[in-house]
């Protein structure tokens, strides 16, 4: 990685709104995101976090063009992809790709695990006997058997759905991934192992990652950066260690000591520091109610 | 962990293989689906091969012959034009066949078509075609046909075809109902990343789900075309030069005192070919059932669990200074309990087992391990509240100096609720949506309590505002679907201490929750806890929760407790493998990323540097 790429953006997210129709006579759309902006350099890891509704799977399928964008631009590379036809969407797919959240939903159940890898290859011409070899490279790379090709979806456990999910992603070699929590169906240990994989992937191939979560410690733990969301808006935006251990805004300070540690007597502390928060910031609001 | 599971899911798989089978080969063992394939295959060759079983020609009438009974000349006679009646059985075959599936083929052409377009598309396709469909539907569909008839004259191709459009609506309503469920899945959205076209992703995703149940629906549609076919024809609306089963039977009911037979055959035929339709249909439906019937998650977890228990001490930790501060009255234990499930081979499947556990009253017991560990199963066993088939099958469950594995159900309904109340997971899915939340809350307890309407109602009040609730009279007039996740699980929090249980069981209480939320329910509960002076039983899988709220804590793997011991001395000293494991794969505690370096070299070393707990997790350690 040069100087200059360091510098350059792969993915720049300027200012976009996404509103979804509302069902009814003239009802007001409903805007799940108020003009969002963020970027990603290529090989960076941005974690987006909120809780639900906040917006943050929204704005993973408004990148993907899997969500209605109404304003504002998605540039990849310097190119507004955020209005494109679909045929013009459909080149995309060799440079941004997604792994979902629900690993037992992500794979469709009647196809082997083989039929799942090579879709992506033989849709760009891949001959079969290419794509047979490199789905049996992409298994390897996920830590798979290389024997599960002819296997169905069912018979893998979540954690090793989402590896398939995550093998599928890469098929293409893209630049971007766009994670949609996908540890957050894992038990703890299966959680640990995947992370690990996501960033054994990252430093092999420098592909760059938008990080959806809603744990701070998942996103803590592999994010150069981190946006936090909140009601369809980015509230706090920066360096990971700034914004997941000394937050700003107040909703990232109430969401940071909420989440509960697992040690007995620092939680209790942490417990204490958000009761004081919520205090504080409750008197806050009062104030400044008082004042308007 | 990854390994063994790979290793036990291709044990599994090979047991499997034999549902892998195609769906064509499986309807050739079912013997209802061989039987219909037969007898249709003979109709269908029969009619093919018409020329070479019949020397006679269908439509060559002799006056010699009118009514003949059955001789060599005629195997089943001939009819009152003198024709044979083999003959025009076997090639009125090839018409009604053909003309029933001329309608097959227009109502599936049309109702698929517009199914897939209208389902996967959207938009105005859908509005107008879900329109016209209703239309179509409204219409009685005999009355069209004899309209019909009478403009266009006696053609039997042109009212099948008419009745292939009204029966159009069959097939548009089941694919569109197939493809609007599939098209949010995910792997649909997937695929469309993956640069697929809407027709690849059409053909590959989308017709694979409809293709069965159109082919079911087809055997009916073909069935009720050959009926309403020879329905028309009966009545002499059809095309009389042309031979069909329809018109032998208006031939035979002509001449029916003086040759009843002749009546019989086309009768028989028509019978035959239509019940061969329905069971052909019924059978692949049955087939098609079989291998979808995926044991319930909870079942399969419990199933996946079968494996042989090693048996190994439990770790115990003596009680530290904070644990013995907590004196209250012994409300349960637990000793040896095992939970185990029937198999439908006779055997039973053991999910829990040895499971030895106290709770005091004032006491926060934490079962905590990760999916298929059985601290559900646990929980559910205390409560008496297995699915189907589970039962204790070894142990006591001494509940204030009741054995509640014995106990009969009556006596335990009468515990349930009252004394040991229960937390679940899923806040929504557990209060019915059909009545307010007001009068999910006052019924249990004008039952258990014994209070009147009044009384119960501002009880109900009161434990609103006390669980957190900001406008308890709104909430309680609310209907569930009204109010948030966080919400629903304060009122189920209300419900469960309204009769002033000993012992509350939660089964991970704030799984469903967002972090805030979480926080709250879990003030919430402890407030509550130490209010009431209850003992409690939290299921969960996460250990910030333990941290939070738990004072003892058993750490479950398998269907067995590995460690148990006061929160501190689980959090500090881990003495099982296992436990270590888990709590190193906790990252909590491990260090921020960081911003992204300038190079990829000490990109790496930051990383192996960040991620000492996640390194500590052997894989053998896990399992």
């Amino acid at each position: 990685m040069t100087e200059s790429s360091l510098t350059e953006t792969l993915l720049d997210v300027q200012n976009v709104t996404v509103e979804y129709p509302v069902k009814g006579f003239r009802a007001q759309p409903f805007r799940a995101l108020k003009g969002v902006s963020l970027d990603i350099r290529p090989g960076e890891t941005v974690g987006l976090v909120g809780e639900s509704g906040s917006g943050k799977t929204t704005l993973g399928r408004a990148v993907l063009g899997l969500a209605p964008v109404t304003g504002g631009s998605i540039l990849y590379k310097g190119r507004d992809i955020a209005h494109d036809s679909r045929r013009a969407r459909r080149r995309l797919s060799s440079e941004i790709q997604v792994v979902f959240q629900d690993p037992y939903t992500s794979l469709n159940p009647s196809l082997t695990i083989e039929d799942i890898l090579a879709e992506p290859l033989t849709v760009r011409r891949m001959s079969r006997r290419d794509a047979n070899r490199r789905v049996r490279d992409l298994l390897d790379q996920v830590g798979m058997p290389s024997s599960s090709g002819d296997r169905l979806p069912r018979e893998f456990s979540g954690g090793q759905r989402q590896r398939i999910a995550i093998a599928r992603a890469l098929a293409l070699d893209p630049r971007l991934i766009v994670c949609d929590e996908p540890v957050s169906a894992l038990d703890l240990s299966t959680q640990a192992h995947v992370l690990e994989l996501f960033r054994d992937i990252q430093e092999n191939t420098g592909v760059a990652y938008l990080f959806v979560s809603h744990d701070l410690a998942v996103v803590r733990h592999l994010s150069h950066r981190v946006a936090v969301m909140y009601h369809g808006e980015i509230v706090e935006w920066g360096d990971g260690e700034q914004v997941t251990a000394h937050p700003e805004h107040p909703y990232t300070q109430r969401l940071f000591l909420a989440a509960p540690v697992a040690d007995p007597d620092a939680q209790e502390q942490r417990r204490a520091d958000r009761e004081r928060l919520l205090a504080a910031q409750q008197e806050q609001r009062v104030q400044s109610g008082a004042v308007a | 962990m990854i390994d063994s599971q790979a290793t036990e899911s291709l044990a599994e798989a090979s047991q499997r293989s034999a549902s892998h089978a195609s769906l064509s080969k499986r309807m050739l063992t079912n013997p209802t689906g061989l039987v219909a394939i037969v007898l249709l295959a003979l109709v269908v060759l029969s009619a093919v091969f018409a020329p070479l079983l019949t020397s006679h020609d269908p439509n060559t009438a002799s006056l010699h012959d009118v009514l003949d009974p059955i001789s060599g000349a005629h195997p089943l006679g001939a009819d009152s034009s003198g024709r044979d009646e083999l003959a025009r059985l076997l090639f009125g075959s090839r018409f009604s066949l053909a003309g029933a599936a001329l309608a097959l083929a227009i109502s599936a052409v049309i109702g698929v078509t517009g199914g897939l377009i209208a389902g996967y598309y959207g938009k105005w396709f859908d509005s107008l075609s879900q329109w016209l469909t209703g239309l179509l539907m409204a219409l009685p569909g005999i009355v069209v046909l004899l309209a019909a008839s009478s403009v266009l004259g006696p053609s039997m191709w042109m009212s099948m075809a008419i009745f292939g459009v009204i029966m159009s609506p069959a097939f548009f309503r089941l694919v569109y109902a197939s493809v609007t469920a599939v098209r949010s899945e995910l792997y649909v959205d997937a695929a469309r990343v993956s640069g697929l076209g809407d027709s690849r992703i059409i053909a590959r995703h989308i017709l694979t789900v409809v293709r069965a149940p159109a082919i079911i629906q087809g055997a009916m549609v073909m069935g009720i075309a050959i009926a309403i076919q020879a329905g028309l024809e009966f009545l002499g609306l059809g095309d009389m030069t042309i031979p069909t089963w329809g018109s032998m039977l208006n031939d035979g009911f002509v001449s029916m005192y003086r040759a009843p037979l002749l009546l019989l055959w086309p009768s028989a035929m028509i019978g035959i070919t239509c019940v061969c339709l329905t069971l052909f249909a019924n059978a692949m439906r049955d087939e098609l059932e079989r291998s979808s019937t995926k044991p319930s998650r909870r079942r399969r977890r419990a199933a996946s669990r079968a494996a042989a228990f090693e048996h190994e001490p439990v770790e115990r930790h003596d009680d530290d200074e904070r644990s013995r501060e907590i004196t209250g009255e012994e409300l349960l234990r637990v000793t040896d309990l095992a939970v185990g499930y029937d198999k439908p081979d006779g055997s039973v499947s053991t999910v829990v087992s040895d499971v030895s556990l106290t709770v005091q009253r004032g006491e926060v017991h934490g079962l905590v391990g990760e999916s298929g560990s059985g601290k559900t199963q646990t929980a559910w066993s205390i409560l008496r509240l297995l699915p189907d088939g589970g039962r204790v099958t070894n142990g006591s469950i001494v509940f204030e100096g009741e054995d509640l594995a014995g106990v009969s159900e009556k006596a335990m309904q009468r515990i349930r609720g009252k004394k040991i109340a229960y937390i679940p997971q899923e806040p929504m899915s557990n209060l019915d949506a059909s009545f307010t939340i007001g009068s999910q809350l006052v019924e249990p307890m004008r039952v258990s309590l014994g209070l009147s309407k009044k009384e119960a109602t501002e009880r109900a009040l009161a434990l609103l505002a006390r669980v957190g609730i900001p406008e308890p009279k709104r909430t309680f007039a609310a209907y569930p679907h009204e109010v948030s996740g966080g919400m629903a699980q304060r009122v189920l929090i209300a419900g469960a201490v309204s009769c002033d249980p000993d012992l509350l069981i939660a089964d991970e209480p704030t799984t469903a929750l967002d972090v805030t939320v979480q926080a709250e329910v879990l003030d919430l509960l402890r407030g509550l806890q130490a209010e009431m002076n209850m003992g409690m039983i939290l299921v969960t899988h996460n250990f910030g929760v333990v941290a939070d709220i738990c004072d003892r804590v058993s750490v479950m793997r398998n269907g067995r407790i590995v460690e148990t011991g006061p929160v501190r001395a689980i959090f500090r000293q881990p003495r099982h493998e296992y436990t270590k494991a888990l709590l190193g794969a906790i990252l909590d505690e491990g260090p921020a990323r960081g911003p992204l370096a300038s190079g990829v070299t000490s990109q790496t070393t930051d990383a192996a540097a960040a991620s000492p707990a996640a390194g500590n997790v052997s894989e053998g350690a896990l399992k």
